[in-house]
């Protein structure tokens, strides 16, 4: 029992050491945020690829950014306090709240329900197939063996 | 000159009205079969011979704007506000397509171009072409419609004659401004003709497939045009908006991206209407999404719907275009109702593990991620109608939804070739899978020896070496099964004729040039994947450089020469001078810029770049440090970039070789024509002639 129990422990620590292998350190964190927000002088550009000169912006909130890193505020408080401050526009994709949520989850659900209905779609074709009679076997023709012969290619 | 201009769009726009309704006349009376005081044929070549003449007068007000633009004459407000004196020539050409007025004459000219070729080859089906010509005049009607009346380009400008314009947007002085918006164009426009002849075959309940092959080339040489204009704009991006990247998911790129992926869906789908007879419904309605998705994606960058930094002005041209779509849509709904019985399938998909399946799979998938691009375009409109406030989708929410789609296309891409029409047996499947699955698992451990981890999706919210590593084993896989499927073919051959198997896989490919077209561009596609996953691994730094001070990063250090400052008529510059050095040898010397441009009195950045097959050293001048006075230069080093460009090359080359017709379908068109030759011989002997 206590063997296994200490399998299992060693197992927990592994678990645990492979999920926070790598966890972000500051300047991963600071690129990662600069990259979810976009820059508000109008230019449309990521936060931290904006780059045009004199931007009246993005120098602020990048140093804002710095600022609430150090402060030790985790990342989804960073992105909520910039949101309040420059109003929903500043993320760069929705966040998963509200209505939000709908942006993320109809795109791949469209696809799973199309692949789904032509798996459904082909499968009734060939049932249907299957159940009609057989035709008689084809006799000798030789422009079908020619086509054949066209569409192998050799 | 701008009121000849004016004049030749008037007549442009009488001569198109024109083939438009008598046009649709003739055919009425051809289809009922009660005949007016004019023959109905007699009628229809009317209609024709005036839209070879719009072409001539559409024409005719491009040289006009053109004119007046080389010979400076601001008293042309488009002129004014989109070219000045100190412009280069190949710019002032370009201020063709600079602004609202002037693109969409470009749209109308274009127009007028496939139009006029489409008429002048109109014996190819003499009645087809009458439908599709008078379709593709109510399309011109309604551009010239515009050009006469929402958005004219020869308006005069207000007050005295100005000295010098006001100059061309600085991110439109780079060559490929030059080139980029026409091939875009091209494609847009193109996608009009297979609509037209899809239409046009419907409404006359068409018999067989023949307007498909009819309109093959087009659908491929636009689809080309598209597919160039699409890249061109990413390498401008890459080149010239300096943030270090070449697809922001932008608006109007994402305008661009959608009728080019339903194109492609439709390119693979007529396959399967051609060899079995199957999706005809499908592919009508591929072509009308495809040709009403390039008139949205017009309007998406007009109409102010969504915010874009390529978008032209704000202006009202956005209810034309909605008013537009909406009659597009109905006329393809009716005729589309009334026709439907017309477009039942001969066969039906007898497996689900078969050539068809997989086609229907790419179709499914090409879609989702089309409505995907869609979805994200226009949820920011959506999100402010329901929820009162705008969001923005950009960047990250693609990255998320969108390349996984794209990834999923990619596997499809491998595995469609090895599947067999109607079914595969798994005796088949196993026989054909396993080259290309050891080559997948072979490079994924490679992938992953070479510090590629794709569990830290698990550990990190960067998904970048997740795809990566995905891309490139699924770029293996494709690349073995296309590789393969040369390989068989030319083994055949060369063992039937003795031939070495280079000269076997080019006559194997001259054999059926479409499908080992198809292929080279499907590895094409595994290059570009290739080249964007690269992105993954992108490395930045930006700092300030001094006389004599470096930078170092990846294997190059940066060290500054000298930094200085220059100016001549059209701008003022400043720019710095760095050795770039790799293993403490020289191999090169960049020299990024800042332009301020003197008649927009706006600023553009000029990127330095060197690029190799493993990474681009890809350099911008940041600006300067008004303290110190020193350049802050900021440095990307972003790999496998020029994979994507070479990618790009390697599809116009597989297009290129679709395009050309099989060596056994040559051959027997010139054995044709030199028995009609012969034959005609014989007949003026005969006559006694010499």
């Amino acid at each position: 029992m206590s063997k296994i129990s200490h399998v299992g422990r060693l197992i927990a620590v592994a678990v645990v050491a492979f999920l926070t292998m790598g966890s972000a350190s500051t300047a991963v964190r600071y690129n990662d945020l600069g990259h979810k927000m976009m820059c508000v002088c109008g230019c449309n550009e990521i936060l931290i690829e904006c780059n045009h000169l004199g931007c009246p912006d993005s120098d602020r909130m990048l140093g804002e950014l710095r600022a609430s890193i150090a402060g030790g505020s985790g990342d989804d408080a960073i992105l909520t306090a910039f949101q309040d401050k420059y109003g929903p526009t500043v993320l760069a994709a929705p966040m998963l709240t509200k209505f939000n949520i709908v942006a993320w989850i109809v795109p791949p659900a469209m696809l799973i329900l199309g692949i789904a209905a032509t798996v459904v779609l082909v499968r009734r074709w060939r049932l249907r197939a299957a159940a009609a009679p057989s035709a008689p076997p084809a006799p000798y023709f030789p422009a079908m063996r020619e086509r054949i012969r066209r569409e192998t290619e050799l | 000159m701008p009121t000849f201009g004016s004049f030749a769009l008037l007549l442009a726009l009488a001569l198109s009205g024109y083939t438009l309704l008598a046009g649709a006349i003739a055919l009425r009376q051809l289809a009922t079969g009660v005949r007016g005081r004019v023959s109905p044929e007699r009628l229809a070549e009317t209609a024709r011979r005036a839209g070879v003449g719009s072409f001539v007068a559409t024409t005719a007000a491009a040289f006009a704007l053109v004119w007046a633009a080389f010979n400076n004459d601001f008293s042309v407000a488009y002129i004014l506000h989109h070219s000045n004196r100190a412009l280069p020539g190949p710019y002032k050409f370009a201020a063709l397509w600079s602004g609202q007025e002037g693109s969409l004459l470009l749209w109308a000219w274009l127009l007028s171009i496939y139009g006029f070729v489409l008429r002048l080859r109109h014996r190819v089906d003499v009645k087809l072409t009458a439908y599709a010509s008078t379709i593709l005049a109510g399309i011109q009607v309604f551009f010239l419609l515009l050009l006469n009346f929402a958005a004219t380009p020869f308006s005069l400008a207000s007050g005295p004659v100005a000295q010098d314009g006001f100059g061309l947007n600085p991110l439109l002085q780079y060559p490929e401004m030059v080139i980029h918006p026409p091939m875009l164009y091209l494609g847009y426009v193109g996608f009009a003709v297979p609509f037209a002849f899809a239409l046009g075959a419907l409404m006359m309940r068409y018999p067989g497939e023949k307007w498909i092959h009819i309109t093959r080339r087009w659908t491929m040489v636009t689809w080309l045009f598209l597919t160039c204009g699409i890249f061109l704009g990413a390498h401008w991006a890459y080149s010239v908006l300096g943030w270090g990247g070449y697809w922001g998911w932008d608006p109007v790129e994402n305008a661009s991206l959608m009728p080019w992926l339903t194109g492609t869906a439709f390119l693979h789908s007529v396959m399967m209407q051609e060899k079995r007879g199957m999706m005809k419904s499908w592919n009508v309605w591929l072509i009308f999404s495809t040709f009403l998705l390039a008139i949205f994606g017009t309007l998406l960058t007009r109409s102010g719907l969504v915010s874009s930094v390529h978008a032209f002005a704000q202006s009202s041209i956005g209810t034309w275009f909605w008013t537009f779509l909406v009659i597009v849509l109905s006329v393809c709904l009716f005729t589309f109702i009334l026709q439907r019985d017309h477009l039942k399938a001969e066969n039906k998909i007898e497996s689900l593990v078969s050539r068809e399946s997989s086609f229907l799979f790419n179709n499914l998938v090409l879609l989702a991620a089309c409505f995907t691009v869609l979805w994200g375009t226009l949820f920011p409109v959506l999100s402010e109608y329901i929820q009162g406030n705008k969001v923005t989708v950009g960047a990250p929410f693609y990255n998320r939804v969108a390349v996984p789609i794209g990834l999923f296309l990619l596997f499809l891409t491998g595995i469609g070739p090895l599947l067999a029409w109607r079914s595969s047996s798994f005796k088949s499947i196993r026989k054909n899978f396993v080259l290309p699955s050891i080559a997948g698992i072979v490079t994924a451990i490679v992938v992953i020896a070479c510090g590629v981890h794709p569990w830290e999706i698990f550990t990190t919210s960067d998904q970048g070496s997740f795809y990566s590593f995905i891309a490139f084993t699924l770029a293996a896989v494709v690349v073995t099964a296309v590789g393969s499927e040369f390989l068989r073919g030319a083994g055949v051959i060369a063992r039937h004729t003795g031939q070495n198997l280079f000269a076997s896989i080019v006559q194997l490919t001259r054999r059926n040039t479409r499908r080992y077209g198809g292929y080279i561009v499907h590895f094409g596609v595994v290059v570009i994947f290739i080249g964007i996953a690269g992105s993954a691994f992108n490395q930045s730094k930006e700092e300030e450089l001094g006389f004599r001070q470096s930078v170092n990063i990846g294997p190059y250090r940066l060290e500054c020469q000298s930094y200085s400052q220059d100016s001549n008529a059209n701008y003022d510059t400043e720019y710095a001078l760095l050795d770039v050095y790799r293993g403490g040898r020289k191999v090169t010397q960049l020299a990024p810029e800042k332009r301020f441009y003197t008649a927009s009195q706006q600023p553009s950045t000029i990127v330095a770049n060197h690029s190799t097959l493993a990474w681009d050293l890809y350099v911008i001048y940041a600006g300067k440090n008004p303290d110190t006075g020193q350049p802050i230069i900021k440095v990307f080093l972003n790999p496998l970039v020029a994979w994507i460009w070479i990618g790009v090359g390697i599809v116009v080359l597989g297009t290129g070789v679709a395009l050309v017709p099989n060596m056994t379908a040559a051959l027997a068109a010139s054995r044709n024509r030199a028995t009609a030759l012969a034959a005609s011989a014989e007949t003026v002997a005969a006559r006694g002639g010499d």
